[in-house]
């Protein structure tokens, strides 16, 4: 052995490059688990509902890839990002800022998974499926995260497109097609991201302020955001209750989204009516913290109208 | 100054991985392995649920 051989233990060392501190659970949470649950669960309303059977392991595989495909593209947003997380409270403890894993580390783990998730769906579930998730992928990264996101106030608003595409894809997944039906879910959602954004941003602002990343409170002021915050959330309400005037869901629903829209138009009224300060905060937080909820109840009703059949969503042909 | 001393002037001291990389490391291979061992199961799963009754269609 000449005395240039080393060890595999000391090979092992030298090899290595920068990076590499990262743990399994670090890449974890660089698929942005909080966000992937409520993916999940809208993803999942929509494969329920739709109507048309579905084994059950084709529909797990579904949820699983349309949980991955978004979990790839908040890692890739992470690396996009890095820049901006670095300084704000909000996103300064996520893996590449704290410094455990790299910015390349975060572009192959979300570009690998990316594929990986279109790529599966397309050959276990359908291409219908597959192509929707890779749009929402596309739209998430290019569209809303390197385009409008520093661009302009409106960025949400467009972007928020991105976050209600799940369901589309889990009906897709069991039709092969779409209808009007997966379009209102997608427009509740797409509904719903301004306020619920707008209320994290009103009292997260001195963040995006700094980072220069042009959100409504930043750009047009708080009162304007508070006005903003009211007007997309009174066409919210209408918007939820579509799916009853439609036909698909029954009086359970409508009865009962009506009285969460009530107390969303609530908190939005008492956002709106706030000051600047900590009283503006407060409400803030509040109907941020509401929107979850609501969001999460709102689908659940139809779930669980389908459940006791009440629900009748029967594919209303787009043309 | 010889060449050995040359070609040591521009030596780069290779970057050490600690331990604490090392197991790291090994943590995630060890996840990637699983999640590999995890999708191939979900393939074969997959493929005979689409298969159907077909599965014991074949001539013996």
């Amino acid at each position: 052995m000449s005395d240039r051989a080393i060890s595999k233990q000391e090979f092992d060392r030298r090899v290595l490059h920068e990076g590499g501190m990262g743990s399994a659970r670090d890449f974890f949470a660089l698929l942005k688990p909080r966000v992937m649950s409520l993916v999940i669960f809208t993803a999942f309303v929509g494969l329920v509902v739709a109507p048309g059977a579905i084994h059950p392991v084709i529909a797990f595989t579904a949820l699983l890839c349309i949980a991955v495909g978004a979990g790839a593209s908040g890692a890739l947003n992470m690396w996009y990002d890095a820049d901006i997380d670095a300084k704000m409270a909000r996103t300064a403890g996520r893996p590449i800022p704290q410094g455990r894993v790299t910015p390349g580390e975060a572009a192959g783990f979300g570009s690998i998974l990316s594929v990986f998730s279109v790529m599966t769906m397309g050959v276990l579930v359908n291409w219908v499926a597959a192509s929707l998730l890779a749009f929402t992928i596309f739209f998430y990264l290019v569209v809303y995260t390197m385009w409008l996101k520093r661009s302009t106030s409106q960025n949400i608003v467009i972007g928020g497109a991105a976050g209600a595409f799940p369901p589309m894809i889990g009906w897709a997944a069991v039709t092969s097609s779409l209808a009007i039906e997966p379009l209102v879910l997608f427009l509740i959602i797409f509904m719903w991201t301004p306020p619920h954004f707008w209320a994290l941003a009103l009292y997260r602002s001195d963040d995006y302020e700094k980072v220069g990343v042009p959100m409504l409170p930043v750009v047009a002021g708080e009162a304007e955001t508070r006005r903003q915050i009211l007007i997309y959330s009174l066409l919210l309400v209408p918007v939820t209750l579509l799916p009853a005037a439609l036909g698909f869901a029954g009086p359970l629903y409508a009865g009962a989204t009506a009285a969460l829209g009530a107390g969303f138009l609530w908190l939005a009224f008492g956002l709106w009516r706030s000051r600047r300060g900590a009283a503006q905060d407060k409400a803030a937080k509040r109907l941020f913290g509401y929107s979850i909820l609501y969001l999460f109840l709102v689908f659940s009703l139809l779930l669980a109208e389908k459940a006791f059949g009440i629900a009748a969503f029967s594919a209303i042909p787009l043309l | 100054m010889t060449d050995e001393d040359e070609s040591k002037r521009h030596e780069v001291a290779p970057p050490v991985w600690t331990d604490e990389q090392l197991k790291r490391r090994r943590q995630r291979n060890l996840a990637i392995a699983w999640t590999l061992a995890g999708l191939m199961l979900l393939f074969f799963i997959v493929t005979i649920v689409k298969l159907g009754g077909n599965v014991a269609n074949r001539p013996i």
